[in-house]
């Protein structure tokens, strides 16, 4: 039973730390920006105005005026959003299947300041290469820029700049203008299918012109509140004829967009130390137990010459060979219950460091938890052998 | 005969309180644990429109084509929402009840001027939509099929919008002022939350129906721009118009079957649209269509996420772990009785009796079990309620079923647990245990 015990204990281990971890480690995974200082803005016309275009530039000119901003702009969507526009990426014009996907993140020349990105090869849009985007119609830009792991996956040996890609509309050719340091993909919530793509981001030389947007805005380090405050008190004395569904600073956004990967992690660790709590005492029950059974044994051998430490030595290897089957068995079962979860449940596969430290910290526990009956064993008086049972 | 072996478990158990309370404890533990997850599990599993699930349909059909690799994660790469033109074909084709949908974002203007605008979540529907899915109304009720020809501005709207804007009075006839149009109130709704919102599971699958329901007809009218899931692929043309023509897939779409016969020819109908297409050159590939009623739909869906999937493993291994640590806190126990059992065996009970006696025994932990079980499933769910986002609080809450299947697992398992042990009593000899002494 103590065998049965530790091998599931030992499989579940595995799994849950090697999960856990992978989640916590997502939820630290960093987007690229400055957050600390970016809020956005989602802004809503309540009837499209006539002069959209001029509305939006009106819009932006008065935020980046505003002494506490840094700058601003317009998109489609945002890191640690969880929404936005995604699309495959080729090398070839009407390749039958992309090279890679990524997010497609619409910005001005004012993006790469504003997000607090960083250069590392190549330039920034200039003014005159933004184009108005309307509402339906597809990204068909002259130039766009693009992380470095995305430039890495398409031209492995590092000469991206400069170089072709194709996007949605397959015949459109687009050059990689710039390339920045990274920027992550708005969807972080999880599934495999997107951690594949993490940092696969490409920023388009476009204003979206819509009647539901974002307006992005760095503060001046320290000034997010007041900033807020003042940029949201901006647009409304433009105009009331808007609705500014929230103002939402980029770190409150990372909280709710990790959320449920805290949480998995969270619960996977709590039922992971209360099954290692209930398995400890189970070991230590039943050696007692054991202890109990034999007290008369391990008198008769105390008589007979056997040292405290000799009896304690025993139980101790007892269990060390119980575990060490335990392990083994249990290690065999963390791989097979991996393996169903990859197949059926988008689970990463296990590496094998994590089935051997959670073999050998089983093992420790095992051990650890023999010692208590044990030493109550070696306290057995040999006097016991003669009183008879 | 059970009371008496009941009164014995209850003394048995009292004699050595140590090993019953870690009995309760440990079987409490795994029960807490897996019963969380379980609650949540079945929140998510279930189907929230049983009475209707075979009558209530989801056509599919491959308009995009085998070159296409872009596909939807699902098990036959077919898009699950249709694009404006299959939708419009299959409405205009088909008499009975049917529905095209959206989800749709509009500015709603208060009537009070003091009140500055706010957003609304918007599902632009076919009248049919009421009845087919069975929503309920507080006031008034659906527009009619008149309305949808006409395209008519009239709107329902949910109780908490009623609430908020007409102050919770019967608003029917009402007008609303929905991105600078009125709208003329035809119905309000009552409390209406399907677990999960199965007839759009694109997004927000747990999540609260939308605040307004208006005509489709009218959406698309107004460009009324997609906010929830749409899948493109190749070119997509320009404006609304390019949009409209395009092969994106946005609508979702539900059409009623009450018979077999209607399932059938519908079927063949969409077959011979999908044919229809490739003859005059839309398509470039042999139809491919499926169609799906609710229930085979939310399995097609895999409506619980991973992550759920992988709490119910974890909890109920270890729900296992608990149940062989029980287990020897029971044969512990039992041996330890051996010489009780050897007297009543001497003295002329039945191995059955023993058997009876010692599973009533763990039937008994079973109840207590359960009990703090459910203690700390309660607390358990709490905590899950602080952990997880929106769409989990609302589903990590306890009801009488889930009570009811707390409690049978746990007696279940206890018994089960027990049933080694209890093998191991009733084989014991009477004469050795007597001669022990």
């Amino acid at each position: 039973m103590i065998a049965v015990q530790m091998a599931v204990t030992v499989a579940i281990l595995c799994n849950c730390l090697f999960i856990s971890q992978q989640r916590l480690v997502r939820s630290h995974s960093p987007s690229g920006t400055d957050e600390p200082n970016i809020f956005v803005i989602a802004n809503q016309w309540v009837v499209e105005p006539g002069d959209l275009p001029s509305r939006v530039t009106e819009d932006l000119v008065a935020l980046r005026s505003l002494t506490e901003v840094v700058d601003a702009y317009a998109t489609n969507s945002y890191p640690l959003s969880n929404s936005g526009t995604n699309d495959g990426i080729s090398l070839q014009p009407n390749q039958k299947h992309s090279t890679t996907t990524a997010a497609l993140y619409y910005g001005d020349e004012h993006a790469l300041h504003t997000l607090g990105l960083t250069l590392v090869a190549g330039r920034n849009f200039n003014a005159d290469e933004i184009i108005d985007q309307g509402e339906n119609g597809q990204p068909q830009p002259a130039g766009v820029i693009v992380t470095r792991t995305l430039a890495d996956k398409l031209y492995p040996r590092g000469n991206a700049l400069g170089r072709t890609l194709f996007m949605t509309s397959e015949s459109a050719t687009t050059r990689i203008v710039g390339i920045v340091e990274r920027l992550q993909i708005p969807w972080v919530g999880g599934g495999p299918s997107f951690d594949a793509i993490l940092d696969n981001s490409v920023l388009v030389p476009y204003r979206p012109i819509w009647q539901s947007s974002y307006y992005v805005v760095r503060a001046r380090s320290g000034q997010l509140p007041a900033t807020m405050k003042a940029a949201q008190k901006q647009l409304t004395d433009i105009s009331r004829e808007r609705v500014i569904e929230k103002v939402q600073p980029l770190l409150d956004a990372r909280i709710e967009a990790h959320r449920n990967n805290r949480g998995f992690a969270v619960f996977l660790s709590v039922v992971c130390a209360v099954l290692l709590v209930v398995t400890a005492f189970g070991i230590v029950g039943l050696t007692s137990y054991w202890v109990a059974q034999r007290r008369r044994q391990i008198g008769i051998r105390r008589a007979l010459g056997a040292t405290r430490s000799g009896i304690v030595r025993y139980f101790q290897t007892e269990n060390l060979l119980i575990a060490a089957a335990a392990a083994a068995t249990g290690a065999a079962l963390a791989n097979a219950l991996n393996l169903l979860m990859v197949g059926s449940f988008e689970m990463a596969r296990l590496p094998i460091g994590y089935t051997v430290a959670g073999a050998v910290a089983v093992l420790l526990l095992g051990q650890l938890a023999t010692l208590w009956p044990a030493l109550r064993a070696a306290s057995i008086p040999p006097a016991i052998a003669a009183r008879g049972a | 005969m059970f009371n008496y072996y009941f009164r014995l478990a209850l003394r048995s158990l009292r004699r050595n309180v140590v090993l019953t309370v870690l009995m309760v404890a440990v079987i409490g533990a795994g029960i807490g644990a897996s019963m969380t997850v379980l609650t949540i599990y079945r929140a998510m599993d279930g189907d929230p429109i049983p009475q209707k699930s075979d009558r209530l349909f989801v056509p599919q059909i491959d308009n995009w084509g085998p070159d296409m690799e872009e596909r939807p994660a699902n098990s036959d790469g077919l898009p699950e929402q249709l694009s404006y033109t299959d939708a419009s074909a299959l409405i205009a084709a088909h008499t009975g009840r049917q529905t095209a949908m959206y989800s749709t974002v509009s500015a709603l203007t208060p009537p009070n001027p003091q009140l500055l605008p706010f957003t609304v979540h918007v599902r632009a529907t076919y009248a049919d939509f009421f009845a087919m899915f069975q929503v309920p109304f507080k006031y008034g009720g659906p527009w009619n099929t008149t309305d949808d020809h006409s395209h008519s501005a009239v709107a329902v709207i949910t109780r908490e919008l009623n609430d908020k804007v007409f102050g919770g009075v019967n608003s029917v006839g009402r007008t609303l002022r929905l991105g600078g149009d009125d709208y003329r109130v035809s119905g309000v709704l009552d409390d209406w939350k399907p677990t999960p919102r199965f007839f759009d599971l694109a997004d927000n699958r747990f999540g609260k129906t939308e605040d307004v329901l208006l005509p489709f007809t009218r959406a698309i009218d107004k460009q009324m721009t997609v906010w929830g899931n749409d899948f493109c692929n190749g070119d997509v043309g320009t404006g609304w118009a390019g949009y409209l023509r395009s092969n994106c897939v946005w609508i979702q779409f539900w059409v009623e079957l009450p018979n077999a016969s209607e399932v059938a020819s519908y079927r063949a109908f969409l077959n011979s649209y999908a044919a229809e297409q490739r003859r005059n050159g839309r398509f470039h590939w042999a139809p491919r269509t499926q169609l799906r009623n609710e229930r085979q739909w939310l399995s097609y869906e895999q409506v619980v996420p991973p992550p759920v999937h992988v709490m119910a493993i974890v909890s109920f291994s270890f729900l296992f772990v608990c149940l062989v640590n029980a287990m020897g806190l029971m044969l512990a126990k039992m041996l330890g009785r051996a010489a009780d059992i050897g007297v009543r065996r001497a003295l002329g009970a039945t191995r059955r009796a023993i058997l009876a006696q010692c599973l009533i025994e763990a039937g008994v932990i079973g109840i207590a079990g359960g009990l703090v079980g459910l203690l700390l499933t309660g607390l358990g769910l709490i905590g899950v309620r602080s952990l997880f986002t929106q769409q989990f609080i609302d589903l990590a809450h306890l009801d009488l079923s889930d009570l009811g299947i707390c409690m049978l697992l746990a007696v279940v398992s206890a018994i089960i647990a027990g049933l080694y042990p209890t093998w191991r009593a009733t084989q014991m000899q009477p004469a050795l245990q007597l001669k022990a002494q």
